[in-house]
């Protein structure tokens, strides 16, 4: 079965030449906004149920009685799926055979390990019943006391951070940079957790017939996913169909599938109909991850003209009491700043939360926040403007290894968003800025760095008798407008008009399109995309140039170019016949070609490749108050080849903006007695409204890069968030003369 | 799910008469009520649907006030263009209050009756100790979380702050509400925690707000409200002043001065002491700013709400100048 979405619906594009580089809407745009696109809690197949979980309201302890007979009375439900009755799987939830498989909460016994761990699952008729039904559970837990806190529990060297970095890395002899140095600084920056809140919450519909397994729910990855969920039920990855043609955001959060997805497969199979779960908004606080907190020190020398002599960068996170997720905070400066001595180094406590995990740029958006903040303080110091000071450190190679960059045009994002900031006129001193209406005003800069990283992607491509084409990648769209950049790609890679092209995606019956994170899939996906048209359209050249009767007879594969539907001689364009004519002369109906999308793995030794870019922002602080507004916000980012500058800029806008609510709005806040969230709602957990971004810019700076891979691409989902942040706590600093250690930042933190 | 009767009222005596039933509630926008049945907090057997009653939507505005229906949409006085010139301060609450969208939908009777943010109320099925929702059971607010909790009228009892804007304005304002036969200040219907924060309301079963009355004033003509908070909409005050001036003829001695304090107390809070400190003196910012700070006079904090006392002084004395320059 594939996905049947009609997404030309939509008037036609105005356009010239290649669909690569066009500011096109998305494609998806006229389903979403008219309410026909169907997300995963859209679906209800015949004989369906709503399953409700209950989820525990204490950190730590066991669940020692559920009234499930009075849950089974309550009219209208049907189960109540307890670790009693829970079906058995093939796998045990709590194993990790690799670093990358994170263990689940999947009622395998009475331990509680965090507040909002599923502790039954309620199936009902209706979700009111289940509802009522779960609450109706009345739990009796044997309850320990909660540790939530950074000093709560004794800290330990990690094995490895992120994806696997070692927790303590060296270059040179931070100690000796540091004694030699003529100006130091030293300052420790708080930032706290942040949970996912993508407008969908994760969302399972599933249904078994025998051993096949049925399932629309949003996913970042596939494959991952049809992986997980065959190893847990031990049924083979092609009887499991997933389904996710829209997520209603991701970021990281639906990388990887999440207990409660299971659960909802489990309890399927154990009524024996299809049921249907959604996670409550406070539901999401604990099992689908989160941004954990960290306390980062940076010790910084520099010499008389300002340069850098050592950076120390410590990072103290958490993970949870049963699996490991380091925030990789202190990597942040391994690329950014050139220095002779750097260290990184990080510690860690297991606390009773969920397991911490990506939440888009992990490690980058928190290392950045406290980086961008010494680094200006060091400038300060150093009696220098921010931005010269960083021109000053400006690194040449990869500071850490010393690799030469792929390409890097962070200079040019520097001077463009400063010269459209107007940054030249910023007094040095902090608080010398006044508006009309007595706000002191700063202004603040920050950089921003982000790894171009490829997965492993494929992806199959159909040239057809009639002319038209079909891609298929199970590619994965979050919101970002991937159904339309991977089409401009297909149809670029067909020779194509795009409305020529049938675009599949989102589904695990297509070929396995790797992973939507590490703003690697446009990249990853786009490679394999590319690759398949132009091997489809090597086959194409082959039975042109092969048949005495095409005009194109005797022109090797290079000698033609595919245009507009028709390949064409190279060396005589005069010479040219359409993909349709050579089918059909052929007596082919259609003809297939495949392509892989890989990170090259000899430029990967040899050079460092990353995005950059720089945000500068004004805030306006009311000196009676401590009130923060952002006012303005420019960015410029260079990121390889812009395949869709529309979406591109939108991604980034979209970055810029959670910057701000990183800064100044998002924080999980926790009550330390019982460690539960107390905050975990739309209305309290707060993240800008409309107007709390009156003017966003971002630049995109032009940057060829013939290393990351034939396209040169290098992905722009994440770097948006890094260095915004940063930019506004060093406004604030600008504006007031009170340098920010601890995010967000409030009012009290300002009022004197 | 929870069965309960859903009653559709025909007239307002009918309205009245289910509501004097135990375990009833009266339905108008349901933005605070559908809002605390779906944490838990409400669990009514009954709901009395008023929506359809008629002319419970009225604003009238004449020389002698405002007479705003119960019923009247908080989004509509907001912008009404009478209640704009003559009660500035009523629309700049309303409109800073909540979002567009629950502006649209909830009654002005209904916010009256909106209860507190404080978390551990709204979480019955994580907190069971709270006095306003079990009587005696506890409070397990103090001690907890409590950057949002009240520093003004708590009790041992009950710390939970009032949140609203509107009432703040209409009691600096000497609004009354109807209550069918009876009438009372807005600052007399909302009641103080004390030993029975259960009671936050000086409503009897059986009654019901019909509207509202706002007398006409020098000072409720010139007056603002000022909201501040960290976010630029959307969210509850770290602190609010609402405050009306009326000068004397040389357009500098204040004649009459009202101040209340929202995002800071228990229920909307009139700051009569700064109104008196500063009646009849010249309108002066060192004045104003020494005056001020009697608007927090026996305040208490509980940790992470210290800085509501620092804050909410400054806003009074913002205000008050604020209106000062209009003169």
């Amino acid at each position: 079965m594939t996905l049947e979405l009609s997404l030309n619906q939509q008037p036609a594009h105005t356009r010239q030449g290649s669909s690569i580089g066009q500011p096109l809407t998305r494609r998806d745009g006229f389903l979403k906004v008219t309410g026909a696109a169907r997300y995963a809690a859209d679906n209800h197949p015949s004989g369906m149920l709503y399953a409700v979980l209950a989820v525990s309201s204490i950190a730590r302890g066991r669940v020692a009685a559920l009234d499930v007979e009075a849950a089974k009375a309550h009219k209208g439900v049907v189960e109540v799926m307890t670790p009693r009755n829970r079906p058995a799987l093939a796998a045990d939830p709590d194993a990790k055979d690799h670093p990358f498989m994170f263990r689940l909460d999947l009622l395998q016994n009475e331990e509680v390990r965090y507040p909002n761990q599923t502790i039954a699952v309620v199936i009902a008729e209706t979700l009111e019943a289940a509802t009522e039904g779960a609450a109706l559970l009345s739990p009796r837990y044997e309850a320990l006391p909660a540790r939530v806190g950074l000093d709560d529990a004794e800290s330990f060297v990690p094995r490895g951070v992120g994806v696997g970095n070692p927790a303590v890395q060296h270059k040179g002899d931070v100690e000796a940079g540091l004694k030699s140095a003529k100006t130091r600084i030293e300052a420790t920056y708080e930032t706290p957790a942040q949970y996912h809140n993508a407008m969908e919450p994760h969302a399972i519909v599933a249904a078994w017939d025998g051993d096949k397994l049925s399932i629309d729910t949003p996913s970042q990855g596939l494959a991952m996913a049809q992986g997980r969920i065959s190893g847990l039920f031990g049924i083979a990855p092609q009887n499991i169909h997933i389904r996710s043609p829209f997520l209603g955001g991701g970021f990281g959060s639906k990388g990887m599938i999440s207990g409660p997805q299971v659960l909802g497969v489990l309890a399927a199979r154990l009524v024996g109909r299809p049921v249907k779960l959604v996670l409550r908004r406070e539901q999401m606080y604990g099992p689908v991850g989160h941004r954990a907190p960290t306390r980062q020190t940076l010790r910084m020398g520099m010499d008389g003209e300002g340069r850098l002599t050592a950076i120390h960068h410590h990072a103290k996170t958490a993970s949870s009491t049963f699996d490991d997720f380091f925030e990789p905070a202190a990597d942040a400066s391994h690329t950014l700043y050139a220095s002779p001595a750097i260290t990184t180094s990080h510690e860690a406590v297991r606390l009773d939360t969920g397991t911490p995990l990506f939440m888009r740029a992990p490690g980058e958006a928190t290392g950045s926040i406290a980086l961008e903040s010494a680094i200006d303080e060091a400038a300060h110091a150093c009696g220098m403007d921010p931005l010269e000071f960083r021109l000053r450190n400006y690194a040449e190679v990869e500071p850490m290894t010393g690799k030469p960059f792929s390409s890097k045009a962070l200079r040019e994002c520097y001077s463009q968003a400063a010269k459209a900031f107007g940054w030249a006129s910023r007094p040095l001193q902090p608080r010398l800025m006044r508006d009309a209406d007595g706000f002191l005003t700063g202004w603040g800069v920050g950089t921003a760095t982000f790894p171009a990283i490829m997965f492993q992607a494929e992806a199959r491509a159909v040239l057809k008798a009639d002319g038209s084409g079909l891609m298929e990648t199970g590619a994965q769209d979050m919101g970002q407008g991937a159904w339309t950049a991977f089409a401009q790609i297909a149809a670029d890679g067909l020779g194509l008009d795009i409305d020529q092209v049938d675009f599949r995606a989102g589904s695990s019956d297509l070929p396995n399109a790797g992973i939507a994170g590490g703003s690697g899939h446009t990249a990853t996906a786009g490679m394999a995309i590319h690759n398949a048209g132009a091997a489809v359209i090597a086959r194409l050249a082959d039975l042109a140039t092969g048949n005495e009767a095409s005009p194109l007879f005797g022109a090797d594969n290079e000698g033609v170019v595919a245009r507009g539907g028709r390949l064409y001689r190279r060396d005589d364009e005069n010479r040219s016949e359409s993909y349709a004519e050579i089918l059909t002369r052929a007596g082919l109906t259609e003809i297939e070609g495949h392509g892989k999308g890989a990170p090259d793995a000899a430029s990967q030794e040899t050079y460092a490749k990353h995005a950059h870019g720089a945000v500068f922002a004004e805030v306006k602080v009311d000196p009676d108050f401590g009130q923060i507004r952002v006012t303005r916000l420019v960015g410029a980012f260079a990121a390889g080849r812009v395949i869709n500058p529309r979406l591109v800029r939108s991604q980034y806008y979209g970055g810029m903006i959670w910057g701000v609510s990183f800064a100044l709005h998002e924080e999980a806040i926790t009550d330390r007695r019982s460690g539960r969230i107390q905050n975990a709602n739309l209305a309290e957990y707060h993240v800008p409204v409309n107007a709390d971004v009156p003017s966003v810019e971002a630049i995109l700076i032009h940057e060829d890069d013939p290393y990351v891979n034939a396209l040169g691409i290098k992905g722009v989902g994440e770097i948006g968030i890094i260095g915004t942040a940063g930019a506004v706590a060093n406004a604030v600093w600008h504006a007031t003369g009170v340098r920010p250690r601890r995010f967000p930042i409030r009012i009290e933190d300002l009022l004197g | 799910m929870r069965d309960f009767s859903y009653f559709r009222a025909s007239s307002l005596d009918a309205a009245r008469q289910a509501a004097a039933l135990p375990g009833t509630m009266l339905l108008a926008g349901g933005t605070t009520l559908i809002d605390l049945a779906k944490c838990g907090v409400a669990e009514p057997d009954t709901l009395v649907d008023i929506t359809h009653l008629k002319g419970l939507d009225r604003i009238d505005v004449n020389e002698r006030g405002a007479t705003i229906g119960a019923l009247a949409k908080m989004g509509h006085i907001a912008d009404h263009a009478d209640i704009k010139s003559r009660f500035p301060a009523i629309s700049e609450a309303l409109w800073q209050a909540a979002s567009a969208q629950i502006r649209n939908m909830a009654t002005i009777g209904g916010n009256l009756m909106q209860r507190t943010r404080c978390p551990y109320f709204r979480g019955p099925a994580n907190f069971s100790a709270c006095n306003k929702r079990e009587p005696g059971s506890g409070c397990s607010a103090i001690g907890g979380v409590t950057r949002g909790h009240a520093v003004l009228g708590t009790s041992e009892a009950c710390i939970a702050m009032y949140p609203g804007d509107l009432a703040t304005a209409l009691v600096a304002f000497d609004a009354t509400v109807h209550l069918g036969e009876r009438k009372l200040l807005v600052d007399d219907f909302f009641l103080l925690p004390g030993s029975t924060p259960d009671r936050e309301h000086a409503i009897e079963p059986g009654e019901m707000i019909t509207s509202i009355e706002i007398p006409s004033s020098a000072a409720a003509h010139r007056s603002t409200y000022l909201k501040i908070r960290d976010r630029q909409s959307y969210e509850f005050a770290a602190a609010s002043a609402a405050v009306g001036i009326e000068f004397e003829a040389d357009g500098r001695t204040i004649r009459d001065l009202r101040v209340a304090l929202g995002g800071v107390a228990t229920k909307p809070w009139r700051a009569r002491a700064v109104e008196e400190a500063l009646k009849g003196k010249v309108l002066e910012p060192e004045t104003v700013r020494a005056a001020s700070r009697l608007a927090v006079e026996g305040a208490v904090d509980h940790g992470a709400n210290h800085y509501k006392i620092e804050l909410a002084p400054r806003v009074v004395a913002r205000a008050i100048l604020k209106l000062g320059e209009t003169a």
